[in-house]
């Protein structure tokens, strides 16, 4: 998994709230059986008409954002389906950060599997970024996990919280399986117990 | 922990291989659910890292979203290419790793939420996880469920357990009963339209009280199915008679002693007295009336003696949404709800398509003929829900009523087959999401029961099902 430390780049403005899964990747693209190539799809049905040309009042359409890294959004972001096609999209794309008040659990957490920083902040705050990412091009915020702060393009500083294991794990690029593995002991032991307590499982 | 626990606690605890010093658990997974969606990815990882899955007898897999469910897929053939080679990617995964498989051709085969309780492979108590939001349904057992991510998949494939800081618990009472016509996706539906589709983030709801007690297994996955709807971890309703009397003689759940065993484990799970939940939701049941979403997202709910609502009923980041809504469900403010027409009916999914749900809907159908010009299909959730739904004569109710009978899968709910509306198409659905696009690029999906989608089917709109009963 790609490593996460700092980024300094475009965040582009979605205030729409419950973005759901199905809107950042209709299903017709789930067919995959790969991780990559996603991103030309992401949040197909906003982006483009049917015929494939592109909407020119979608965000990321627009010249100051088609390189836009960070999302600042509106309430509940990722909610509906687990799909994690929906980070591959992101990050396909190039958004390795998104900001909202709320993140639906399971997007939140395909998130940190695949190198993207979900941001949860109060909604006072993303009222200041959101105006902010709408100023275009020039206005580039910078996150720093370590820090756990954001900061928006005229230097004011947002922290967040974030799980300091997740924290850890997305610093590093860790692959938790390979964490996992190293208890496989624990797991032996578990097993062997509840194959006595609960020998029906 | 000391002290009173709720159910949610006491699956936790029993499932808990290690505790980090922050709180952050492995925990054990009894039952790993697999679609072909979600797990070519994982397979994939476990390859090139060398890994096998670690308890394949605990691995139960079966393709339904991409699955043709027209009755010429007999053939064996999918047209789709992309959909086929994901099919294909799941039957030789499931080859290579050994794990237990459902495929197309297998009558066993349908819906994995709906394959896992049928086959007693779902039981109280238990862990069950799937790389599928709806994974939420097993709850109805008892057992601590819920979707996945296609990285945690390949983790569960290769560790058998789950990294996890524990939910918060909330309880949501239904109290008093239902009133005739009133189903357990009016329950689920007005529960989210009460929360709204962030109100259980954070949450594992457990779903107790009267209206909850007198429903069937059916109605209670019904409940729990759309927990993620309203944004939940996971739902969970406490096993009791009904549960075992489910569960008991299916082919996976236990026998004999074993049986006596888990039985005495089984009545233990419920919410002590005076335990904590952090938030609490109670509703009557006498209040409910079937309702019906008007809107793009699950928590657009409204009676179905309502009307449909203006974007300056809502405040915040709302009103653009609902604006937006309006304008791609092409709905104008003050509209009565049962003037709205309906181009097509489908009932299925793994929120109702099992056995009780084609029993609702039939009864509603039984001599009756579908709206003309309406298109109509009943996708049964298995291939064993639909050997009995022919068996009881609901087939030929629906036939005779000219409604399409499928073969098991998704099928509609997300159209990831060719079953899918076309831009503009309005649908009357007994599935979970009315996304925009979910059943197809520019389709309208109205979200309802059953008995309601059946209503809808005969007057061609949509229906107080009261009115026809
Ligand atoms: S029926 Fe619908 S919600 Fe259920 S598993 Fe299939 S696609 Fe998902």
């Amino acid at each position: 998994m790609q490593k996460f430390t700092t980024l300094t780049g475009i965040a582009a403005p979605m205030p729409l709230v419950n973005i759901d899964t199905d809107m950042i990747i209709p299903k017709q693209f789930l067919k995959t059986i790969a991780r990559t190539g996603l991103g030309k799809n992401l949040f197909d049905e906003m982006r483009f008409t049917q015929d494939g040309a592109e909407i020119p009042g979608f965000v990321l359409n627009q010249p100051a954002y088609r390189k836009a890294e960070i999302l600042v959004a509106g309430d509940n972001f990722g909610c509906g389906s687990s799909r994690e096609h929906a980070p591959w999209a992101l990050l396909d794309f190039g958004i390795r950060a998104v900001i909202s008040t709320s993140f639906a659990d399971i997007f939140y957490n395909n998130c940190f599997k695949n190198g993207i920083l979900p941001i949860m902040l109060p909604p006072e705050a993303v009222a200041v970024l959101m105006a902010d990412a709408q100023k275009g091009a020039n206005a580039r915020m910078t996150v720093d996990l370590a820090a756990q702060t954001v900061t928006s393009s005229d230097g004011q500083v947002f922290p967040f919280e974030v799980d300091a294991f997740k924290k850890h794990c997305l610093l590093n690029g860790l692959d938790d399986i390979g964490l996992t593995l190293e208890k496989a002991q624990a797991i032996d032991t578990y097993e062997a117990a509840a194959a006595q307590s609960r020998p029906w499982v | 922990m000391t002290g009173p626990k709720t159910l949610y606690d006491k699956i936790w605890d029993a499932h808990v291989v290690s505790t980090s010093d922050d709180g952050t658990c492995l925990l054990y997974i009894d039952r790993h659910l697999v679609h072909e969606v979600t797990s070519p990815q994982a397979f994939e990882g476990l390859r090139l890292a060398g890994r096998k899955v670690r308890a394949p007898e605990k691995t139960i897999a079966v393709p339904d979203h991409n699955v043709p469910t027209t009755l010429d897929r007999i053939s064996g053939v999918i047209a789709n290419e992309e959909s086929r080679i994901q099919v294909e990617a799941l039957d030789k995964n499931a080859r290579d790793f050994g794990v237990v498989y459902y495929p197309v051709s297998d009558v066993r085969q349908g819906i994995v939420h709906i394959v896992g309780p049928e086959q007693g492979w779902t039981l109280p108590g238990m862990t069950v996880v799937c790389g599928d939001s709806h994974t939420a349904t097993h709850g109805a057992f008892g057992a601590l469920a819920h979707g996945i991510g296609t990285s945690e998949v390949e983790h569960v494939l290769a560790t058998q357990t789950l990294i996890q800081k524990k939910s918060r618990n909330m309880k949501v009472e239904i109290t008093g009963h239902l009133r005739p016509g009133v189903t357990a996706k009016d329950i689920t539906l007005s529960v989210i339209g009460a929360t709204g589709t962030a109100g259980g983030t954070g949450y594992v709801i457990e779903y107790c009280g009267s209206a909850i007690e007198d429903l069937s297994m059916e109605g209670r996955m019904t409940v729990c199915n759309m927990a993620i709807e309203g944004g939940a971890r996971a739902g969970l309703i406490a096993p009791d008679e009904k549960t075992f009397a489910y569960v008991m003689g299916r082919p996976h759940a236990p026998k004999g002693a074993q049986w006596e065993a888990a039985l005495n484990w089984w009545k233990t799970l419920k919410s002590d007295p005076g335990a904590h939940f952090d938030k609490v939701l109670t509703l009557r049941g006498e209040d409910i009336a079937p309702v019906v979403t008007w809107g793009t997202s699950p928590e657009d709910v409204l009676p179905i003696t309502g009307v449909v609502p203006a974007p300056a009923d809502f405040t915040g980041g709302k009103v653009e949404a609902v604006e937006r809504s309006l304008a791609y469900m092409g709905l104008t403010p003050g509209m009565k709800l049962t003037d709205i027409k309906i181009d097509t009916v489908f009932i299925g999914s793994c929120t109702n398509g099992r056995i009780e749900d084609l029993r609702a809907a039939a009864a509603i159908l039984k001599g009756k003929k579908i709206k003309e010009g309406m298109r109509a299909m009943v996708v049964p959730g298995s291939g064993l829900v639909r050997a009995q739904a022919e068996e009881e004569g609901l087939a030929q109710i629906f036939i005779d009523a000219g409604m399409e009978w499928r073969l098991a899968g998704c099928s509609m709910c997300l159209a990831m087959n060719p079953d899918q509306l076309s831009p503009g198409e309005r649908c009357a659905a007994t599935s979970n999401r009315n996304f925009e696009g979910r059943q197809g690029r520019g389709g309208r999906t109205h979200l309802l029961s059953p008995a309601m989608a059946a209503a809808a089917a005969i007057t061609g709109h949509l229906t107080d099902v009261r009115e026809m009963m």
